[in-house]
């Protein structure tokens, strides 16, 4: 178990090695560094000074030394001007050169300095990865036990009305992109004009000019309620129920027809005891993997609905990184959304197992 | 322990299962279709019913049907299934679900399939006490440990743990067996229990229903379609033929006094000790098994009857006539009384035997290993899997040389050595003089593939399902590359239907539309397009059934004569060996234990293994008296080959060699009279001195 699991470690760092060059090859290309240095410098830079810019600020060269030096494998670059004033990626204007490190990448804990929240990346980033962890907790703690109930309850009488009825709702549901529902959900439950609101406001159950739920999800940032919070989580997770849901139904009924079950029911074992004894756990063997890859999919679902309800979590600053050309804001969203996609395959790998006794490690 | 009192008084001598004038039917949404018309059997107390006929007859259907577990579009049309005079047709499911497990169980064809693979098996067989008597779960474990050993395998405590796939086929379906036994019931249902297993391995497992079967006396309903195998099991059997029972009786009155030409038409077309290919050649059952929805008018069994008569047969429904002076025994023919049931066979043609000519295969010190890894996710040590060690044998123009030996024994990889989808590990095979043991199919010239040709096990999965039957022996011809033009093609491929007695016709049939037999003379045909000199049978017909097989069979032999092909025969079904080679190779953990002409192998001396092999065969045949030899144990894997001996570890005569040779040293191949070889430690006086496993009772 150990050496398999450090052996996929290895792979993963592997991976996240190619994934992350891919990534700072692309934002490095040419364009984007002409117009990182028409922001940060001068809009009416000449062409020569732009390429002046890109060279002094460390920009030019291979781009092989350059992924390097942001990892902290290559000692990071100086530059001495006219004036006899030393910049470099290790030390700010002013500094001394020679106390600063040689090497000041990733390895060394700097991630370099976000040029659109012009603070360090590793402080903006934190906060907002924990904004996000809130909300996929509470997106995860409503879609998998509702989906996987939808699913089993959908599956273990394939053909009956519940299971046409809850195939129907989850069709409807994954069919239904976040940025449409967010929309749908915003006008039905969020507005004091229209949806539900003014009835309830109507008969009392609510204040007259408020909503049933609030429509932005920025306080959420402090504090967590369930009228701030259950539009943006709805959202998310209506998706993702749809999914799962039809997942656990083909492999519910695929599980449902097997002999072991013929065998259990002829042993005399009610019908709820076949499907949560000796159904449930071989249907979820399937599932298991579907949900373990929604985690990835989750954070960068969150990009439309953190946007949409103006929540400022990883997906809203993955978008004003993108937007604002914030290359190093940008590299460090990749590698968390690299380690966090290989990590989960790994949980999803090892938990694969556990539920699968035909699978066991030698 | 567990005895749950039944609701209403019943008679020990009133029948514990009586089924009268059953009919089921599936229902589609085109039509309704009947499986099952009226049918009635009675099982009394400890009695055991064997349920006999061809996939598809409803024997299944009727197993199923007294369970109740017909699915949603079986139904119970008419007739009553009465358990211990409850009628279990009309039975509520809360009813049910106390009877099933408790007083009636199944056990099924597939054992890995029908126990749960998520699950100790110690948990799956602690639940039905638990469930029907209420059991606290230490007394059901204690209780599965029990049962466990009862059903004699080895190391209960550590099998009790265990997950399903973590033991042998073997294993698995006494598992099955001590599950159904957990609550002791009074009827036992057992759905072709031995099909999937290895003959050895069967017989172990008959033994041991015989056994518990008197132990708790246990009345059983066996479902089987080896008739051999129902013999060995029942008191009683019921034939049945396309949704009808056609004859029921005792067990020996059926077997030597058939009054249905079915029965009488199921028993010349199996071989049979004393059968042979030349002389007294099978007989096949003409035309095809009716369609659940096409059945002829009157009698079912009509159009393929040798003893129809138009106008009377097919006027009207057939009911089941009494033969008198007999024990319960009924037959559903009108005719019976007046055909002269003793009368040989008419139609029983005498076939020249082919000559056997020059060698064309020779193996000579074949060895093919495997190297495979540990585990799971690929680590662990690289283990050597021994598939075929030393292998040396000819085989002859127009000769029929059988490989026989259970699952495990190499005898497929040795199929694929010789056609080329692996190479061989050393050793050396020569084809028509040309070595092609290193030789990759990929690199064989056409000629070579052509001569070569293997027949595959299973019809079902080796036709293109989306190409029509003529198309894919064209194929075939384009490959071979046979013929100058498309139309010189077609014509050689309507001259391989006709070969294969095909109608032309068929050429523009799909797979789906053919049986299993026109499947696999499909797949002869394909085999022989360009004129293969050496053909492999990989058990050919042993997914066939009963009456087809025959058929088959004699195609082959048929193809064989006139080509003068040298037949490859892989099967593990010993009396079709019998019926039809001239020679056998018997093999074991990837040895040749034996090797001879068929008169050799099947008469003493025997090898220890070909000696059990031989007498774990079920033989329909009242009159053939067997020696029960069980073997203990499974095959070892052959990751972990024995020391010695590789059937040092089962077998029975160990103690007749002196010191300890079996388990330090392979045996060396002792030639004895008329180039017989056995690889056996035991001296020539010891082998001299074995008896006939087999023998004709004195009349």
């Amino acid at each position: 178990m150990g050496l398999f699991v450090l052996r996929r470690l290895g792979v993963m760092l592997l991976t996240a090695i190619a994934l992350t060059f891919v990534v700072f090859y692309l934002t490095n290309l040419q364009p984007n560094l002409e117009k990182l240095a028409r922001t940060e410098g001068s809009v009416r830079m000449t062409e020569e000074a732009v390429q002046d810019w890109i060279a002094q600020n460390g920009h030019s060269g291979s781009v092989f030394l350059r992924y390097g030096q942001w990892l902290g494998v290559v000692p990071g670059w100086t530059y001495t001007d006219e004036k006899g004033q030393m910049r470099g990626r290790c030390f700010a204007i002013g500094q001394d050169a020679a106390a600063a490190p040689d090497y000041c990448g990733l390895l060394q804990g700097n991630w370099g300095f976000s040029t659109f929240f012009k603070t360090p990346v590793m402080a903006s980033l934190g906060d907002k990865l924990a904004a996000t962890g809130w909300l996929m907790l509470a997106v995860m703690l409503v879609m998998v036990p509702t989906s996987l109930i939808l699913g089993v309850l959908s599956g273990m009488r394939e053909g009956s009305a519940t299971d046409r009825t809850l195939s129907t709702f989850s069709i409807a549901s994954t069919a239904t992109p976040e940025y449409v529902s967010g929309v749908v959900l915003v006008a039905l439950f969020a507005t004091a004009a229209t949806g539900i609101s003014p009835i309830l406001a109507e008969y009392g159950l609510i204040e007259p000019k408020k909503t049933l739920f609030l429509a932005s999800a920025t306080s959420a940032m402090d504090d967590i309620t369930f009228w701030n919070f259950t539009l943006p989580v709805m959202t998310i997770a209506l998706y993702g129920i749809g999914y799962i849901a039809r997942m656990t139904r083909a492999s519910m009924t695929e599980v449902m027809t097997q002999q072991y079950i013929r065998t259990a029911r002829l042993k005399g074992v009610p019908f709820r005891t076949v499907v949560m004894r000796h159904a449930l756990r071989n249907a979820l063997i399937a599932p298991f993997t579907v949900i373990m890859l929604q985690f990835p999919w989750l954070l960068n679902g969150v990009v439309i609905v953190e946007s949409l309800f103006n929540y400022k979590g990883f997906g809203w600053t993955l978008v004003q990184a993108a937007s604002n050309n914030d290359i190093p804001l940008l590299l460090a969203c990749s590698v968390v959304a690299v380690v966090v996609v290989l990590l989960t395959q790994l949980i999803s790998d090892i938990g694969y197992v556990f539920l699968n006794p035909r699978i066991r490690l030698a | 322990m567990t005895a749950v009192a039944p609701d209403i008084a019943w008679d020990p001598s009133q029948p514990i299962l009586e089924i009268e004038h059953l009919s089921i039917s599936f229902f589609t949404r085109l039509r309704e279709i009947p499986a099952v018309m009226d049918f009635s059997c009675t099982v009394m107390a400890g009695e055991a019913m064997g349920l006999v006929g061809e996939s598809g007859c409803g024997k299944s259907t009727v197993a199923l049907g007294v369970m109740r577990e017909l699915g949603k579009n079986g139904r119970i049309v008419s007739g009553s299934i009465k358990f211990k005079g409850r009628d279990l047709a009309r039975m509520s499911d809360e009813e049910l679900r106390h009877i099933r497990g408790s007083e009636i169980a199944m056990i099924y064809q597939e054992p890995m399939a029908s126990l749960n693979p998520a699950m100790k098996v110690g948990a799956q067989l602690a639940e039905v006490p638990m469930l029907h008597s209420g059991m606290s779960k230490d007394a059901a474990w204690k209780l599965a440990r029990e049962i466990v050993a009862d059903v004699r395998l080895p190391d209960p405590d550590r099998i009790i743990n265990a997950y399903p796939h973590q033991l042998s086929g073997g294993q698995q379906q006494r598992i099955v067996i001590a599950m159904a036994l957990m609550a002791k019931p009074a009827l036992l249902i057992l759905d072709e229990p031995t099909t999937a297993l290895d003959v050895t391995v069967e017989a172990g497992i008959v033994d041991l229903v015989k056994e518990l079967g008197q132990k708790y006396g246990t009345s059983m309903l066996f479902i089987s379609h080896n008739l051999g195998l129902v013999m060995d099991v029942c008191d009683r059997i019921c034939v049945m033929y396309s949704g009808e029972a056609v004859e029921t009786g005792n067990v020996v009155e059926v077997f030597d006094e058939m009054r249905h030409p079915y029965t009488q038409a199921l028993f010349r077309s199996i071989p049979l000790p004393g059968a042979d290919k030349n002389a007294r050649p099978l007989i096949s059952i003409p035309g095809n098994f009716p369609l659940p929805h096409e059945r002829p008018p009157g009698c079912n069994f009509g159009p393929r009857c040798d003893y129809f008569q138009k106008g009377r047969c097919d006027a009207s429904d057939v009911p089941m006539y009494p033969v008198p002076d007999s024990d319960r025994h009924e037959t559903r023919c009108l005719r019976w009384s007046e055909i002269d049931w003793t009368a040989p066979p008419a139609k029983r043609e005498v076939k020249q035997k082919a000559e056997i000519g020059k060698v064309v295969l020779k193996m000579e010190d074949l060895r093919k290993y495997y190297s495979v890894s540990g585990g799971a996710f690929g680590g662990g040590a690289k283990k050597v899997v021994k598939a075929n060690e030393t292998l040396s044998f000819e085989a002859r123009e127009g000769e029929t040389l059988a490989i026989v030996g259970e699952s495990g024994c190499g005898k497929s990889t040795f199929a694929k050595v010789l056609m080329g989808l692996e190479t061989a590990t050393s050793g050396s095979i020569m084809l028509f003089d040309e070595n092609v043991q290193s030789t990759p199919i990929q690199k064989r010239n056409t000629d070579t593939v052509s001569q070569v040709q293997m027949v595959f096990q299973n019809p079902f999965d080796t036709l293109n399902p989306s190409m029509t039957v003529g198309r894919q022996i064209i194929r075939a011809l384009e490959i071979f590359k046979y013929g100058k033009s498309d139309a010189e093609r077609h014509d050689r491929m309507l001259e391989l239907l006709d070969l294969v007695k095909l109608p032309r016709a068929f050429a523009e049939r799909m797979p789906r539309q053919l049986s299993g037999g026109q499947k696999q003379r499909v797949g002869i045909a394909r085999a022989f397009a360009g004129g293969a000199k050496v053909v492999v049978a990989d058990e050919p017909v042993s997914a066939l059934d009963v009456s087809v097989q025959a058929a088959v069979t004699d195609l082959l032999m048929d193809i064989q004569r006139e080509n003068r092909t040298t037949l490859l025969f892989i099967s593990h079904d010993l009396s079709i060996v019998r019926y039809l080679s001239d020679r056998v190779m018997v093999m074991y953990l990837g040895h040749v234990v034996e090797m001879g002409t068929t008169d050799q192998v099947f008469a003493p001396p025997y090898h220890p293994y070909t000696e059990a092999l031989l007498s774990a065969v079920p033989i329909a045949d009242t009159k053939i008296i067997r020696k029960r030899i069980v073997l203990e144990g499974d095959i070892p894997s052959a990751m972990n080959p024995p020391p010695g001996c590789p059937f040092q570890t089962r077998c029975r005569w160990k103690s007749q060699v002196p010191g300890n040779l079996c388990e330090t040293e392979v045996p060396p191949v002792q030639v004895l009279e008329g180039g017989h070889q056995v690889k056996c430690h035991l001296s020539r006086d010891v082998l001299a001195q074995m008896e006939p496993v087999i023998k004709v009772a004195a009349e």
